[in-house]
């Protein structure tokens, strides 16, 4: 069996409306093998979810699409499978917690069914009983009394219905779990619990998981790898104790990303976000994304994009860590 | 919820006393009068007012209606001025003709409404939405008398498929209906489409497609439930609206339901006849709603909970 479960290759995706073309993703590397946990961290609009989406194939109809590279998952090319080899493979081999568990579940249908549902949609077992028992025991697995399978979504929090969800995604033991920013709407406390119970549930079904987010303290607790995202490309990637520790080399967008983060051993009086906005992504600055932003700018940053390069799987996309002008 | 249906029937109360109030203030602001229309334009004073005295048509307002409320109360709805029969028994005679024509229509308009509605959704943009779309157009923007000559046109005098007027048969009612579902089949096909687009955007049909699920099985298991409430409104009032009778179509099709009866009610100045019927008409609109509002709760579990709270 192969390492690799998860191969996206030089993936670009573009949303096209009347009015724009949206670069949501352009031209994304990533990896993740068995049982692994890869993180994916940036902000708001930098294509985190649209690569998720890609992955499930999922994007908007008529108005996203894959534009060019592959997404390889346990050997299927995601990107040219048919529609009917994508329904087998959605829940089944891949499944997705999606951001916001309040509109994530179907108002109308008790929670049991909702997770009997993905079973019996993959023909997982053949009588009725069996199903229930599965449901029975998947929802104690996120820790909710099966008592409760026949209540709707509306009779339970927002940490509980994010269980369901979890428990939707993890009803069939999907080789592949895209986590969508899972704790995002949910309170610290909640957050804490839903966190522990996925990494829990990972050791035990030996599930491979891509966790996006912005929170990097989510990333320190539960990722071994870490990709960095900026406008639609993966501008840092290392293991999580490579991209958290401060001597080592970094993409300058990641130590902006680390220095908004205030320092609570030190007393300031304002927090030092980032200067500038992400750029807009129908029109994209040329040469590196970030140079509008950077600190380190110089006058090739705004001409060529970077080239990887790679110190111990450590990879940085930034021409002050090019290894031709560290040379020099 | 059997406390909030029973709540429901008595507020109906109030609401068809209100009625008859308005109808018999309205009969008596309105000029004319019954007895002399009765009998005739030659007929003599004496006549006309012992007519009036035996109907008792020259007691003051408060008197005529609180008598008619109580023998109201009694299940006596008064005789009809016009043919001496009691206007209940003559109002069951002509309702089955209605309800017929009534039914058949909502059932048409649902069964072309909906579906087509649904297939647009999710086809939006496509050549079958934009032709349903234009359909739906249509069919609101025609008058359905003209619609209803236009069917006995085509089906009964080039055709001869079915009979223009009547109802002798169960093939009738098909015109008479069709003309009437029209437009309630437009109503239903845009509302439909509508309340579907915005709900196959919805996170949780996302989550259902994430599932593995075809695109058949999200839109008929997970969007249409959803998108259910608002037609269901829309079916309600349309049927609401048809069982109150159609005085148009039932004129082109020859047919006597309670629409005719009403309007000749209002000719002749027969009021026992109008207030009752119009009475009816308000009940069975009432009736439609309520089980609307049922129906609700066993479509959306979010109302049922407010329900059994209430």
């Amino acid at each position: 069996m192969e390492e690799r479960l998860l191969e996206i290759k030089d993936l670009h995706v573009e949303y096209v409306t009347d009015e724009a073309r949206v670069f949501a993703v352009n031209g994304l590397d990533l990896t993740v093998n068995r049982g692994e946990t890869v993180g994916l961290v940036g902000e708001t609009g930098a294509g985190k979810t649209t690569t998720a989406l890609s992955v499930m194939r999922l994007l908007p109809d008529l108005v996203g699409r894959i534009t060019r590279g592959s997404i390889i998952l346990d050997g299927i090319d995601i990107t040219r499978a048919t529609e009917a080899d994508m329904r087998l493979i959605r829940g089944e081999a891949v499944s997705m917690i999606f951001q916001d568990p309040m509109t994530s579940l179907n108002p109308v249908m008790t929670i049991g069914e909702q997770i009997a549902e993905v079973l019996h949609l993959h023909e997982k077992y053949d009588t009725k009983e069996e199903v229930e028992h599965r449901v029975d025991e998947i929802l104690r697995l996120v820790g909710l009394p099966p008592e409760r399978k026949g209540e709707y979504p509306h009779q339970f929090s927002g940490g509980m219905k994010q269980r369901v969800v979890i428990a939707i995604a993890l009803a069939c033991e999907p080789k592949l779990l895209l986590a969508d920013e899972p704790t995002t709407a949910l309170d610290v406390t909640i957050q804490a619990q839903v966190l522990q119970m996925v990494r829990e549930l990972k050791e035990k079904l030996n599930t491979a998981m891509l966790l996006i987010t912005h929170d990097l303290g989510v990333v320190a607790q539960t990722c071994d790898r870490v990709g960095i995202m900026y406008a639609g490309e993966i501008v840092e990637l290392g293991t999580a104790e490579q991209i958290f520790q401060k001597d080592e080399r970094h993409h300058p967008y990641t130590v902006g990303l680390f220095g908004s983060i205030p320092d609570l051993t030190r007393k300031t009086r304002r927090l030092s976000p980032i200067e500038g906005l992400m750029p807009d992504p129908t029109d994209l600055p040329p040469g590196c994304r970030f140079h509008t932003r950077c600190p380190h700018r110089m006058p090739v940053c705004e001409v060529e994009s970077p080239r990887p390069s790679y110190n111990g799987g450590h990879l940085i996309r930034c021409h002050i860590w090019d290894d031709r002008r560290c040379s020099q | 919820m059997l406390r909030y249906v029973v709540k429901r029937l008595l507020l109906m109360i109030p609401v068809i006393v209100g009625i008859s109030f308005i109808l018999f203030v309205i009969m008596d602001l309105t000029p004319g009068d019954p007895a002399r229309s009765l009998l005739g334009e030659y007929a003599r004073q004496e006549d006309v007012d012992a007519l009036r005295e035996e109907w008792g048509l020259n007691d003051p307002f408060a008197v005529r209606y609180g008598r008619y409320l109580a023998s109201a109360i009694r299940g006596d709805f008064g005789k009809s001025y016009r043919t001496n029969i009691p206007v209940v028994q003559e109002i069951i005679s002509r309702y089955p003709a209605t309800m017929k024509v009534a039914t058949l229509a909502i059932l048409f308009a649902m069964a072309i409404g909906i579906p087509v509605g649904i297939i647009s959704a999710v086809k939006q943009y496509s050549l079958v939405d934009f032709g349903s779309m234009a359909t739906a157009l249509l069919f609101t923007s025609v008058p359905p008398f003209w619609l209803g000559l236009m069917l006995i046109l085509i089906f009964s005098l080039m055709l001869r498929l079915l009979p223009s007027v009547g109802t002798d048969s169960w093939k009738s009612f098909i015109m008479p209906a069709a003309a009437l579902a029209a437009a309630q089949m437009a109503t239903m096909t845009r509302m439909t489409r509508s309340t579907m687009l915005e709900v196959i955007r919805q996170d949780y049909i996302r989550t259902a497609k994430a599932k593995g699920a075809s695109q058949r099985y999200v839109v008929l298991k997970h969007a249409l439930r959803n998108a259910l409430l608002p037609v269901v409104t829309v079916v309600g009032i349309g049927f609401g609206n048809l069982l109150g009778g159609s005085l148009i179509i039932e004129n082109v099709f020859g047919i006597s339901g309670l629409g005719t009866l009403m309007v000749n009610a209002v000719k002749s100045k027969d009021s026992p006849m109008l207030i009752a019927s119009v009475m009816f008409a308000a009940l069975v609109g009432g009736l439609v709603n309520l089980a609307v509002d049922v129906l609700y709760t066993y479509i959306d579990p979010r109302v049922r909970s407010q329900y059994v709270k209430g």
